[in-house]
C-alpha cells in the first residue's frame, strides 16, 4: 500500500457546539480496500462519512478525494466528484415516490447523450448487481423489506460506476443469512468493479469477512488503524475488549470455521 | 479524474466475418455510442470483438457488449482483453437481468369498461366504508357512556380548542364579509323596485337557513378534515396506531371519537357565530349604503324573520360535523407506509368532506322544501 491514498483526511475538527466529536483526526483510503470503520456510539462514524461525501463541513481539517479538495473545490468540480462515489445510506435513502428502476437511474439522467432505452437496462443490470429480482425493479421502496431497500440503495450508490463507495451500516437490521450475503456481494463487487468501499459498521462478522483493514476512532481521532490481526494485539481497554468480547470471540470462531 | 480520452472503435471488414477493435476506456459516457454501433453491424457475418486496446472498462460498456452478444446469438466473440476486463465480462454475464414480466398492453375497450365497473364499485365501497366507521363511532360512543371512566375527556378538550376555538376567527370574518356582499349586491338590486328594505330579510333568511351554516362546514371541512388526516395517518405511518393496538388501547375510541365528538359539539357553536356575523356585516352595510339604521335593522328582522329559520340551518350541523369527522378519520386509516400516500389521502379527504357538505346541504334544501319548512 505504498501508492498515495484515495481518500485523504487530514486534522479534521467537527463539533456540535461545545461538544467536539472529532479533533484533529487525520485518515488514509488506499485505493481497491475495504476499510471498516468502528468506534463506540457516539464517537462521530456516520459524522466521519458525511464529512467525506461533502454532506457536513467540519470545523477545520483538509479532505482529498481522488486528488480534489472537497472543502474548497468548486461547484464543477464538486460535481465531476460526485459521479465518482456512491453514497448507501443506512436505510436506503430511497425516493419514495420514485420504483427501484427510477431510482437507479436518477444518478444516471446526468450522463450526457445516454440512450433513455440503454439507461433503463443499465438500471436494470444494477438491480440484477445488487441481488435484487428483475420484478423489484417496478416496485417502489415501501413495498420492500428492510434488506431490500439497502440492496436498492446500493444499487443506485453503484449506478455511475463510481471509484468509491460509502456504505453507513450495510449490514445493520439484516438476518444473519441476509447480512452475509450481503457481506458478499460487497466484496465481490469490490473484485470485479475495482471499487475503493468505506464502511461504517458494528458487525464484528463483516469486519472478519470482508474488511481489509479497520479504523477505529476513539477519543476524538482514529486511535489506530490495520488489519483484523493487528486489531487482536493492540493493546487499549476499548480495542481489547471490542475485540475480544464474547460476540467478538464467536465472529472470529465463525471466520475460523469459514477459513477451514 | 475522468481523463478526456475517448472511446474508438474501429470496424474493418474481412472475408471471414466482422472485426471491431476497441481501444481506449470503454465507459458510461461512451456506452451508448458503442451499443449503437454493435446494433449497426451486419445480422448475419460472424463478428469478432478485440478488447486488447481496451485500458479501462465499466459496467456500462459490459451490458452494450454482452447485449450484443446475446442479440447476435452465437455469432460473436471475444477476443484477447486483460483479465480484469475478462473478468468483469464474465460476473457482468453472470447477473443479466432476465425480465421475466412484460410491459402491460394497452387498454382494450372491455377493460377501460372493467375498469369504470371497478371505480363505481369502488365508490359505492366508499359509502360503505364511510356508514362502517359511523357505526364504530356510534358504538364506542354508546360504551363510553356507559363505562365514563374509559372516556378520553382531555383529548375532547384539546380538540374542541382545535377544531372549534382555533377557527373563530376565520368563520367569523367570512361570515362578516359575506353579510357584507348580501347586503351590497341586494341593495343594488332592490333598490330598483323602491324595495330597500327588504334586504334586511334577504340577508337574514339566506344567512340563517344556508350561507352561515354551509360556508362555516366548508371551512371547517377544508382546515380539519386535513388535519386529522395528517394526524391520524402519519400516527399510522409510524406504526403507532399498530402499538396501540397491541397496547390495548382502542384507536377508535382514543382517536376517532374525541375528534368526531368535538365537530359534533364545536359546529353548532361555529353555525351560530357565523350567522351572528354575517348579521352584524349586512346591518353594518345596509346603514352605511341604504340608511337602514341598526335599531330599524333589528326591529325589521325580529317582525319579518320566522326563528325556525335559524333552527333549519344550524339542524345541518351535526350532520355535517359528522361527515367531515368521519371521511376526515377514515382517510387517516388508510393512509398507507409512505409520506406520498399521507399527501395524496389528505388531499382527497378535503375534496371529498367539502363535497359531502355540498351534497348532504342540497339533500337538505330538498327536504325541507317537499315537507314546507
Amino acid at each position: 500500500m505504498a501508492e498515495d491514498p484515495i481518500i485523504r483526511l487530514r486534522g479534521i475538527v467537527n463539533a456540535f457546539g461545545p461538544q467536539v466529536v472529532h479533533d484533529g483526526l487525520d485518515l488514509d483510503v488506499y485505493r481497491g480496500e475495504i476499510l471498516g470503520v468502528v468506534g463506540g456510539s457516539g464517537t462521530g462514524k456516520s459524522v466521519l462519512l458525511r464529512t467525506i461525501a461533502g454532506l457536513r463541513r467540519p470545523q477545520a481539517g483538509t479532505v482529498e478525494v481522488l486528488g480534489t479538495d472537497v472543502l474548497r473545490a468548486d461547484e464543477d468540480a464538486l460535481e465531476e466528484l460526485q459521479h465518482h462515489w456512491g453514497v448507501m445510506f443506512q436505510d436506503g435513502a430511497l425516493f419514495s415516490a420514485l420504483t427501484v428502476r427510477e431510482n437507479v437511474e436518477v444518478p444516471l439522467k446526468s450522463v450526457r447523450g445516454l440512450d433513455p432505452k440503454l439507461r433503463r437496462e443499465l438500471a436494470d443490470l444494477k438491480i440484477a448487481l445488487s441481488g435484487l429480482p428483475y420484478l423489484a425493479g417496478d416496485k417502489y421502496p415501501s413495498e420492500l423489506s428492510g434488506g431490500m431497500r439497502k440492496r436498492a440503495g446500493l444499487a443506485r450508490a453503484l449506478a455511475l460506476d463510481p471509484d468509491i463507495v460509502f456504505l453507513d451500516e450495510p449490514t445493520a437490521g439484516l438476518d444473519p443469512i441476509g447480512a452475509a450475503d450481503f457481506d458478499n456481494l460487497i466484496k465481490d463487487l469490490r473484485d470485479t468493479m475495482g471499487l475503493t468501499v468505506f464502511l461504517v459498521t458494528h458487525d464484528l462478522d463483516t469486519l472478519h469477512a470482508i474488511c481489509t483493514r479497520i479504523a477505529v476512532l476513539a477519543e476524538k481521532k482514529v486511535l489506530v488503524t490495520g488489519t483484523m490481526a493487528e486489531m487482536l494485539e493492540v493493546d487499549h481497554p476499548w480495542v481489547r475488549s471490542y475485540f475480544h468480547g464474547p460476540r467478538a470471540r464467536a465472529a472470529i470462531d465463525a471466520a475460523e470455521a469459514i477459513g477451514n | 479524474m475522468a481523463g478526456t480520452a475517448r472511446l474508438q472503435i474501429g470496424v474493418t471488414a474481412a472475408s471471414g466475418g466482422v472485426n471491431v477493435a476497441l481501444s481506449g476506456p470503454a465507459t458510461l459516457a461512451d456506452a451508448t455510442v458503442l451499443a449503437s454501433r454493435l446494433d449497426a453491424l451486419p445480422k448475419d457475418e460472424p463478428l469478432e470483438i478485440d478488447l486488447d486496446g481496451v485500458d479501462r472498462l465499466d459496467t456500462a460498456a459490459a451490458y452494450a457488449l454482452l447485449r450484443a452478444e446475446a442479440r447476435a446469438g452465437g455469432r460473436l466473440s471475444f477476443r484477447g482483453g486483460s483479465s480484469e476486463t475478462r473478468a468483469l465480462l464474465a460476473r457482468i454475464r453472470e447477473s443479466l437481468p432476465k425480465p421475466d414480466t412484460e410491459t402491460p398492453a394497452r387498454l382494450s375497450i372491455p377493460d377501460r369498461v372493467e375498469l369504470l365497473g371497478r371505480r363505481v364499485s369502488e365508490a359505492v365501497a366508499f359509502l360503505g366504508e364511510l356508514l362502517g366507521y359511523f357505526g364504530i363511532f356510534l358504538h364506542r360512543l354508546v360504551r363510553s357512556i356507559l363505562h365514563p371512566s374509559e372516556f378520553r375527556l382531555t383529548a375532547l378538550v384539546h380538540h374542541c380548542q382545535e377544531v372549534g376555538l382555533k377557527a373563530v376567527p376565520i368563520v367569523a370574518l367570512m361570515s362578516f364579509l359575506i353579510g357584507v356582499v348580501l347586503a351590497f349586491q341586494g341593495s343594488v338590486q332592490l333598490r330598483q323596485f323602491g324595495a330597500e328594505v327588504f334586504v334586511v330579510d334577504l340577508i337574514a333568511i339566506s344567512v340563517l337557513r344556508e350561507l352561515g351554516i354551509l360556508l362555516t362546514a366548508i371551512i371547517v371541512a377544508g382546515r380539519t378534515a386535513s388535519a386529522f388526516t395528517a394526524a391520524i395517518g402519519s400516527m399510522k405511518m409510524r406504526e403507532e396506531i399498530d402499538a396501540m393496538r397491541t397496547l390495548a388501547i382502542d384507536p377508535a375510541a382514543a382517536l376517532i371519537v374525541p375528534r368526531i365528538l368535538a365537530l359534533l359539539i364545536t359546529l353548532p357553536i361555529l353555525g351560530l357565530i357565523a350567522d351572528l356575523s354575517g348579521l352584524i356585516g349586512g346591518a353594518i352595510m345596509s346603514w352605511l349604503e341604504l340608511g337602514i339604521s341598526p335599531p330599524m335593522f333589528q326591529t325589521r328582522l325580529l317582525e319579518g324573520t320566522d326563528p325556525k329559520h335559524v333552527m333549519v340551518g344550524l339542524v345541518k350541523a351535526p350532520a355535517f360535523a359528522i361527515l367531515i369527522g368521519i371521511i376526515g378519520c377514515r382517510a387517516g386509516m388508510k393512509v398507507g407506509g409512505n409520506a406520498e400516500s399521507l399527501g395524496r389521502m389528505t388531499s382527497s379527504a378535503v375534496v371529498a368532506a367539502i363535497f359531502a357538505v355540498i351534497v348532504a346541504d342540497a339533500a337538505f334544501s330538498i327536504f325541507f322544501a317537499k315537507v314546507g319548512i
